[in-house]
């Protein structure tokens, strides 16, 4: 999980997975859309925030020769990715214990 | 053809702001130049554009002012103009959804940017108000009651916006135990 143990918000953990590949402003917020089926479409002021804290984070850098052009693309760094796996591990524990209880309630 | 509009919206009201250029918009009326109290428009087609505004933390000349309106311009929006920290834009609404605000940790952090401007013109109105009063009850100056009058009046205006952005900020708050 992220330094203070918390729960990533969607929009950043949507973020992270878009990033496995390098990608700039615009691509994220059209992935994240698509990701989540058109439920979540990520504001741009949003989006340049986190990923102002994710860069400051070491979560995420720019990418490439591009990486001072105004049109930055950016990664998921070694740090983003371990982020991102203990989220996924938090996800799975909130789904499966709530498929479990609810499985159970229901019969 | 183009219309000027002059009208006055404090910093508190900047959703009202933005709702009445929504309007405009939705009216046919899409903004091209926004300056001090006065908004230029230009024909569109009704609802053509969808309009934003915010106050930047930065100023928007800085070069992390600049990047910020880059990065928006880069979504596909276009950057109509600034006025001191706000800036405003337009996007056609046939490119999608147009929100520079979409989760309340983000509308909180705004709203707090603009109380933490007005807070210190406040106290500044009521330390020069003090000011003179001392100086009218040491020597009954007709100015410096004035002068005392104004600045109570612009200190307790801004205490009135203030309010109003906590009580927003207040209501976010709550929301926020609940969802992101």
């Amino acid at each position: 999980m992220g330094a203070n143990n918390g729960a990533l918000t969607e929009a950043v953990y949507y973020i992270l997975l878009s990033l496995l590949q390098p990608m700039h402003g615009y691509g994220i917020m059209q992935n994240v859309e698509r990701l989540s089926g058109g439920r979540l479409r990520l504001a741009a002021g949003t989006l340049y925030g986190a990923i102002s804290t994710m860069q400051e984070k070491g979560w995420i850098m720019a990418a490439g020769a591009e990486a001072d052009s105004r049109k930055k693309e950016y990664v998921i760094t070694d740090a983003g990715k371990g982020v991102l796996r203990a989220e996924y591990m938090r996800l799975r524990e909130l789904v499966e214990n709530g498929r479990a209880m609810l499985e159970e309630d229901a019969r | 053809m183009r219309t000027t509009i002059r009208k006055v919206f404090w910093a508190w009201e900047f959703e009202e702001e933005e709702k009445w250029l929504a309007d405009m918009a939705a009216q046919g009326k899409a903004l091209v130049s926004a300056r001090y109290f006065t908004y230029e428009f230009e024909d569109s087609e009704p609802g053509e554009y969808a309009v934003r505004l915010e106050m930047l933390n930065h100023m928007p000349d800085s070069p992390e002012g600049q990047r910020y309106i880059a990065f928006v311009e880069e979504t596909g929006a276009e950057y109509i103009g600034k006025v001191m920290k706000w800036v405003y834009f337009r996007k056609k609404t046939a490119l999608g959804e147009f929100e520079l605000h979409g989760d309340n940790a983000t509308r909180m952090k705004h709203l707090k940017g603009i109380i933490n401007l007005l807070k210190p013109l406040m106290v500044i109105n009521i330390g020069a108000g003090m000011y003179n009063l001392g100086v009218f009850l040491s020597y009954r100056n007709g100015l410096s009651l004035l002068a005392v009058l104004l600045s109570a009046g612009v200190a307790g205006f801004l205490f009135r916006g203030i309010t109003l952005l906590n009580q927003r900020k207040d209501r976010l708050e709550r929301e926020c135990q609940l969802f992101e």
